[in-house]
C-alpha cells in the first residue's frame, strides 16, 4: 500500500474497531483464526459488514451482507465513496493534509449515483448508502479483503477503489484503522516482502533504480543480474505462447491444476525445451517436468521465516527429517548455483536471513533471537532496539507528513471480461472451503469429515428453473471447455450465480473452465467471473 | 488502572484494579490448584478447586473469578481452604478417571492429602465407552471432569460454533453434541481448539488415542517443535508434537498472539501430507 505491499493493521485492532468490512473475503472459513479476532471485535461491539456475492458463513455473522453482483466492487466502492462525499462525512481535514488526487477521484465517483450502483451491483440503493454512512461515520474502521477483490482483471483497481474509501475517511495510519488484504498462502507476504515480484528486491526494493541494484550487485560480489523487471507468472505464460521463453524452473507450485484455463497452461508447459519442477510432491507439474528436484517440507523440515498478513515474520523449524533425496530449497539453490559456475557457499537459513537483513532496511533488526523472544516481529523493524510496527502509515497523520502523500486513484467499474451472454447466462466464481486448500496436495491427505467433494453449487432456485436435481451430474460449459460434475443446492447462492473449488482437480478440473484473463499489473487470473451454461447429460449419470 | 492494596497470607501486595485474586496469588508465587480456568477463557467458576477463605465472606470465594478489591484479607492456606480443595479433587478422582492429568494435578492431590479411595468401591462413576466417530478426535467422557472449557473455546471465548454444550442436570450432567448426534451429524468444525483446552485427557487426538491404545504413546521420546502453519497467510504457530519423526499431536501456544493457542481443522489435522513418506503424491 502506498509502497511496500501489506496490510497496515494488526490482528488485534480488528479486536477494538467500530466497523470492520470484509470485502470479498469469507475469513470464516479461508482464514479462520483471524475471524476469532473479527469475533472478538464483534462481541466488544464492532459493526461487521459482508460484501460477497455468496452469503457465506463469514456473512452470517454480518450486520449487513451486500449480495454483491461478481465483479460490480468498484461500482459499489465508488458509490459509497460519493455518498460520503455528499454526506459531507469525507475527512477534508486528511484528504487535505496527507493525500494528492483528490479532485480528479471526486469528479470520478460523481459519475456513480446510488441508482447506477444498484444497477451495476445488483445491491439495493438504500443497502448501499446504509454502508457507505455506517463506514463514513465510524470513528474508526478496516476494510479487509482476500481474491474476491483480487482475482479479477482489473484487480489492481478494484485494491485502489477500497483504499480510496480509506483515505476518503481517514481511515488508515490510526489503530484500529486501515487496509488489509488477507494472505491466502503463509507466505505469501513473505515472497513480496522478499522480492519475488518483478520490480522488486528484498524488501520492496526497486530493481530499476541504479542505486538499489548497485547496492545489491557489491553486496554479492559484483554480481551482474538485470537491471530491468522480470515477468509475472501471466506474463510468463504469454512469453511461453511467443515462444520466447522455453526453459521454466518452478519451485512449489502446480500450475498444471492451479492455472486458470488449465488447457492451455498444460499446452504451454508440456511445449517448452525445458521445465523443472522442485516440490515436495510429484505434482501433476513434475509428472510434465524433464527434471524433478525433491524439496523438503518448509513449514516441518526445514529452517527458515514466513511472514503473515499482518506483517509478523516468524520463525519457521525443521520438526521432522525430511524423506531419503529431499533437500532443503537453500541446499538445492546453492548446488544448482554451484552447477552453473557460481559459490553461494553453503548458508544456513540464518546465514541467508543475516544477508537479507543487511541490504533490507524494513527486515534489519528481526535477527534470529529477537524473534523468538518476541514471537515473530512486524516490519518494519529497521534496528535491534525497534520493537516492530503495529500500524503502517502513522507517518500521514504526522504534521508536516513524512514521506510521500497518499495518492487517490481515480478508477472506473469495468465488469468481468467473461462476458454473460444467453449462451453462457450463469456467473461461476470459485474460493475455497474450511478444510481444504488450493489444489488440495496437501490437504486432501488427511481425513476430514467435512469434505464432501467437488459440486457446482448453485441456487435452489436456478435448479428448479434448469429442471436439476439436488445431486444430479450436469455439463457445466463455458468458452475454454465442459466439466462433468454434481450439482448441489446451497441456499447462500443467488440466481445466477455458481461455486466451485479447486481442490480436487482430479474429481472435476474446475480451471477448464476458467478464465486466463489478467491484471496486467497484478499478473492475477480472473478466477472469480467466468461465465457458464449448465446442461443436463441426457444418459443421466446416476446421483450421488 | 490504578493498584489496589490487599493482604494474602499475612502478606500485603499491590494488585491491578480488576485483576483477579488467582492473578494477585500467581504473583506471589503461590500455587493454586485450578481445573476450569484458563487464561484464555472467560472464568466459569465451576471447578471450586481454587477458592480461598476471604475475610468476612460466608464462603470460600473461587480465586479464579474474584476480582481483588482493597483491603482484602485473604488466606489460601488455611485448614478450611485445604479441606475444600481436597474434598474437590477427591469427588472428583472417585468418579472420573483423571490418570492422564497433568502430573501438576496429581501434585495438588498429593499435597492437599485427597483419596479417592475412601468412598469405597462401589461408588458411582461416569465410566463410559470411548465415543470415536471420526478419524481426528475421540471424546472419552469417562475422564471428563465437566470444566466446561471445551464449551467455551467451542463458543463465545474462541470458535464461536457452538457445537456443544453441558446437558442435564446433577450427576447426569454431561458435555453433548446437539441431540447427542455423533459429531459428523453435529455443527462440529474439527477445529480441535476443544482438544487444546481439555485438561483431563477426554478429549485427545485419535492418533494419540490408538497410539496409547497399542501401547506406543511415549511422551519421553517425544520433541516439541514451534513453527508456522502451512496453509493460509493468518500465520499461526504451530507446536508439532514428533514421536520416531511422525508428528502425533499439534498444538498452539496459549500466549501467541495470533492464536491465543486456538487453530482451524487444517492447522490442527492438515499435517498427513508430510508423513506420506515413499508414496507417490
Amino acid at each position: 500500500m502506498f509502497g511496500a505491499g501489506g496490510g497496515t493493521s494488526s490482528y488485534r485492532e480488528a479486536e477494538e474497531t467500530d466497523l470492520i468490512v470484509l470485502w470479498g473475503s469469507n475469513a470464516r472459513e479461508t482464514h479462520p483464526i483471524f475471524f476469532h479476532h473479527v469475533l472478538r471485535g464483534v462481541r466488544n461491539g464492532a459493526r461487521l459488514i459482508a460484501v460477497d456475492p455468496r452469503r457465506t458463513s463469514s456473512a452470517e455473522w454480518a450486520d449487513v451482507w451486500l449480495g454483491i453482483d461478481v465483479g460490480s466492487d468498484i461500482a459499489l466502492a465508488n458509490a459509497m465513496a460519493r455518498v460520503i462525499i455528499y454526506e459531507g462525512l469525507a475527512d477534508t481535514n486528511f484528504i487535505a493534509h496527507a493525500t494528492t488526487g483528490y479532485e480528479d477521484f471526486a469528479r470520478c465517483v460523481e459519475a456513480y449515483t446510488l441508482e447506477r450502483a444498484e444497477a451495476e451491483t445488483g445491491v439495493p440503493a438504500s443497502a448501499i448508502r446504509e454502508v457507505a454512512l455506517a463506514f463514513g461515520q465510524a470513528p474508526k474502521g478496516m476494510i479487509c479483503w482476500t481474491l474476491g477483490i483480487t482475482e479479477h482483471h482489473n484487480a489492481t483497481d478494484n485494491v485502489l477503489a477500497l483504499i480510496n474509501l480509506g483515505l476518503l475517511t481517514g481511515k488508515v495510519g490510526r489503530y484500529g484503522c486501515g487496509l488489509n488484504p488477507l494472505r491466502g498462502q503463509n507466505n505469501v507476504q513473505g515472497g513480496g516482502d522478499m522480492g519475488a515480484i518483478p520490480t522488486r528486491l528484498p524488501g520492496f526494493q526497486d530493481l530499476e533504480i541504479p542505486q538499489i541494484h548497485e547496492k545489491f550487485s557489491r553486496a554479492w560480489g559484483g554480481a551482474d543480474f538485470p537491471h530491468q523487471k522480470g515477468w509475472h507468472l501471466s506474463e510468463m505464460f504469454e512469453a511461453m505462447e511467443r515462444g520466447e521463453l522455453r526453459s521454466l524452473y518452478i519451485v512449489g507450485e502446480n500450475p498444471a491444476r492451479s492455472e486458470a484455463d488449465q488447457g492451455r497452461a498444460v499446452r504451454l508447459l508440456s511445449g517448452l525445451d525445458q521445465l523443472v519442477v522442485q516440490d515436495i510432491f510429484l505434482t501433476h507439474t513434475a509428472e510434465l517436468a524433464d527434471v524433478v528436484l525433491p524439496a523438503a517440507a518448509g513449514w516441518a523440515e526445514s529452517e527458515g521465516t514466513v511472514t503473515n498478513s499482518e506483517r509478523r515474520v516468524q520463525r519457521v523449524r525443521r520438526a521432522l527429517e525430511p524423506p531419503a533425496g529431499a533437500r532443503d530449497d537453500v541446499d538445492i539453490i546453492c548446488d544448482l548455483a554451484a552447477r552453473l559456475g557460481s559459490d553461494f557457499g553453503r548458508p544456513t537459513a540464518e546465514q541467508v536471513w543475516d544477508e537479507c537483513r543487511s541490504l533490507s532496511p524494513m527486515h534489519a533488526g528481526m535477527a534470529y533471537r529477537r524473534l523468538e523472544e518476541l514471537a515473530g516481529i512486524q516490519w518494519p523493524c529497521p534496528d535491534e532496539s525497534h520493537p516492530g510496527t503495529q500500524f503502517l502509515h502513522a507517518r500521514l497523520w504526522k504534521d508536516p507528513v513524512e514521506g510521500p502523500l497518499a495518492p487517490f486513484h481515480a478508477v472506473e467499474h469495468d465488469p468481468p471480461v467473461d462476458r454473460l451472454t444467453e449462451e453462457f447466462p450463469i456467473r461461476l466464481t470459485t474460493g475455497r472451503r474450511l478444510d481444504s486448500f488450493n489444489t488440495g496436495v496437501q490437504t486432501n491427505e488427511y481425513t476430514s469429515p467435512l469434505r464432501r467433494g467437488e459440486a457446482l453449487v448453485i441456487s435452489p432456485e436456478d435448479g428448479a428453473r434448469l429442471g436439476i436435481e439436488d445431486g444430479e451430474c450436469v455439463r457445466a460449459s463455458s468458452r475454454r471447455g465442459s466439466v462433468d460434475v454434481h450439482v448441489r443446492f446451497d441456499h447462500s447462492m443467488r440466481p445466477g450465480l455458481a461455486f466451485m473449488t479447486l481442490h480436487f482437480p482430479d474429481q472435476v478440473a474446475t480451471n477448464v473452465l476458467t478464465i486466463d484473463a489478467t491484471d496486467p499489473k497484478s499478473g492475477t487470473a480472473e478466477f472469480k467471473a467466468s461465465a457458464i451454461r449448465i446442461d443436463r447429460i441426457p444418459a443421466s449419470v446416476p446421483s450421488i | 488502572m490504578a493498584d489496589v492494596t490487599l493482604t494474602i497470607d499475612g502478606r500485603e501486595v499491590q494488585a491491578r484494579e480488576g485483576s483477579t485474586i488467582l492473578d494477585a496469588c500467581r504473583r506471589m508465587r503461590i500455587d493454586t490448584p485450578t481445573l476450569c480456568q484458563l487464561d484464555t477463557l472467560t472464568p466459569v467458576n465451576v471447578c471450586r478447586v481454587c477458592v480461598v477463605e476471604l475475610e468476612g465472606a460466608r464462603v470460600l470465594v473461587p480465586a479464579c473469578s474474584r476480582k481483588v478489591e482493597a483491603g482484602m484479607k485473604i488466606r489460601t492456606d488455611s485448614e478450611r481452604v485445604r479441606h475444600s480443595r481436597r474434598l474437590v479433587l477427591e469427588l472428583l478422582a472417585s468418579s472420573v478417571d483423571m490418570s492422564l492429568c497433568s502430573p501438576q494435578v496429581r501434585g495438588w492431590m498429593d499435597r492437599y492429602g485427597a483419596a479417592p479411595g475412601r468412598f469405597g468401591k462401589q461408588v458411582a462413576t461416569v465410566a463410559q465407552p470411548v465415543k470415536v466417530d471420526n478419524d481426528l478426535y475421540v471424546r472419552d467422557y469417562s475422564r471428563c471432569i465437566l470444566c466446561y472449557k471445551c464449551v467455551e473455546a467451542c463458543g463465545v471465548d474462541a470458535q464461536n460454533t457452538f457445537a456443544i454444550g453441558v446437558a442435564g442436570r446433577g450427576f447426569d450432567a454431561h458435555i453433548s453434541t446437539e441431540f447427542d448426534v455423533g459429531l459428523p451429524d453435529s455443527a462440529c468444525v474439527y477445529c480441535g481448539n476443544c482438544i487444546g483446552v481439555c485438561p483431563t485427557g477426554a478429549l485427545m487426538f485419535k492418533s494419540e488415542h490408538d497410539m496409547r491404545a497399542a501401547g506406543t504413546w511415549d511422551e519421553s521420546k517425544q520433541t516439541v517443535t514451534e513453527t508456522v502453519c502451512p496453509y493460509c497467510g493468518v500465520g499461526c504457530m504451530l507446536e508439532l508434537h514428533v514421536q520416531e519423526n511422525s508428528i502425533v499431536k499439534v498444538t498452539s501456544p496459549l500466549d501467541h498472539s495470533v492464536t491465543s493457542g486456538h487453530l482451524c481443522v487444517k492447522g490442527r489435522f492438515g499435517f498427513e501430507f508430510v508423513q506420506r513418506r515413499g508414496a507417490k503424491g
